[in-house]
């Protein structure tokens, strides 16, 4: 994918406080994205495991998935008038989320005319062990009126 | 941490609970009400102000914990298998959010929570929340009859 694309990825993390406050990052390597919140104590949900807290770790991979499409195009090559807004989303835990960077990437399952369906799937030292993963649904709406 | 709160609680040491500003709100057996303060830092789309997804989802997944927690009769580790949530509306900018969590059936190894987070008025809600969460991740496992709130128990299980 082309700079302009990792450009516009770090402008829409760099703009979205909320990423700015858990410290999400994200890379490019061709069309893949990956997204990394790098490990801080301000994360951890359980002092006593200790723990990632179960919430940023779904609020990271809802972050993920609005970060991929934020640089999705329609096959018109349309991109999206203005932020995804979610409908609804399923986080799954695998498990436990230990105090080191993690990692997430999205997949887009499918892109409507004004619903995309978007899996993430989170992971820490391997990613053939996922911690966690998310499915969701995500208003969205192309740039310059329906996609012909 | 506030004299009246549980000592079940997991709100006075959980860091991310103290970062997004999670308080107590009250608790009953069963179920738990929490809130987290608009702030400008939480936002998740800076045109229109409105606070992150995520942070209705941590607060969601807190109360719901916090729920487990108050029906449980005594501290159990517990660990979320799995949490739903459905956006009915964007929150309010410069409103705090509030979640309330009720844990409406416990068996011994499982616990289901539904909760609902709303700024303004309950019956409006911003987002509904349905969680399930595995007891007992260390130690023993929790028993059935540590519910406490009646309220809780299945039509089943009253009628047996």
């Amino acid at each position: 994918m082309s700079q302009a694309a990792a450009d516009q990825l770090n402008a829409v993390l760099a703009r979205v406080p909320y990423a700015r406050f858990l410290g999400i990052r994200a890379s490019l390597a061709g069309d893949e994205m990956t997204a990394i919140l790098p490990y801080s104590p301000h994360l951890i949900g359980n002092v006593h495991l200790p723990a990632l807290h179960g919430g940023v770790l779904g609020a990271f991979m809802e972050m993920t998935a609005l970060a991929q499409l934020s640089i999705v195009k329609y096959p018109t090559g349309q991109g999206l008038a203005r932020q995804p807004r979610p409908i609804d989303v399923t986080v799954e835990y695998l498990r436990s989320g230990r105090p080191v960077d993690t990692y997430a990437r999205a997949q887009i399952k499918r892109l409507g005319r004004r619903v995309a369906n978007v899996h993430v799937e989170a992971w820490q030292e391997a990613r053939d062990r996922p911690i966690a993963a998310l499915h969701g649904h995500f208003h969205v709406t192309p740039a310059g009126g329906e996609p012909g | 941490m506030p004299a009246d709160e549980p000592p079940e609680t997991r709100i006075g040491d959980a860091p991310q609970a103290i970062a997004l500003g999670i308080r107590t709100v009250s608790v009953e057996p069963g179920a738990a009400t929490l809130t987290a303060p608009y702030r400008p830092e939480l936002v998740g789309d800076p045109d229109t102000g409105v606070i992150a997804g995520g942070v209705v989802t941590t607060l969601l997944d807190h109360a719901c914990g916090q729920a487990v927690y108050m029906a449980l009769g005594e501290p159990t580790s517990i660990a979320t298998l799995d949490l739903r949530i459905d956006y009915m509306r964007a929150a309010e900018p410069g409103l705090d959010i509030f979640a309330h969590a009720h844990c409406y059936k416990l068996t011994r190894r499982i616990a289901f929570v539904r909760a609902t987070a709303y700024d303004k008025d309950p019956e409006d809600p911003v987002a509904t929340a349905q969680a399930a969460f595995m007891l007992g991740t260390r130690g023993p496992a929790a028993q059935p009859g540590d519910m406490r709130s009646k309220a809780g128990r299945s039509e089943a299980e009253k009628a047996s």
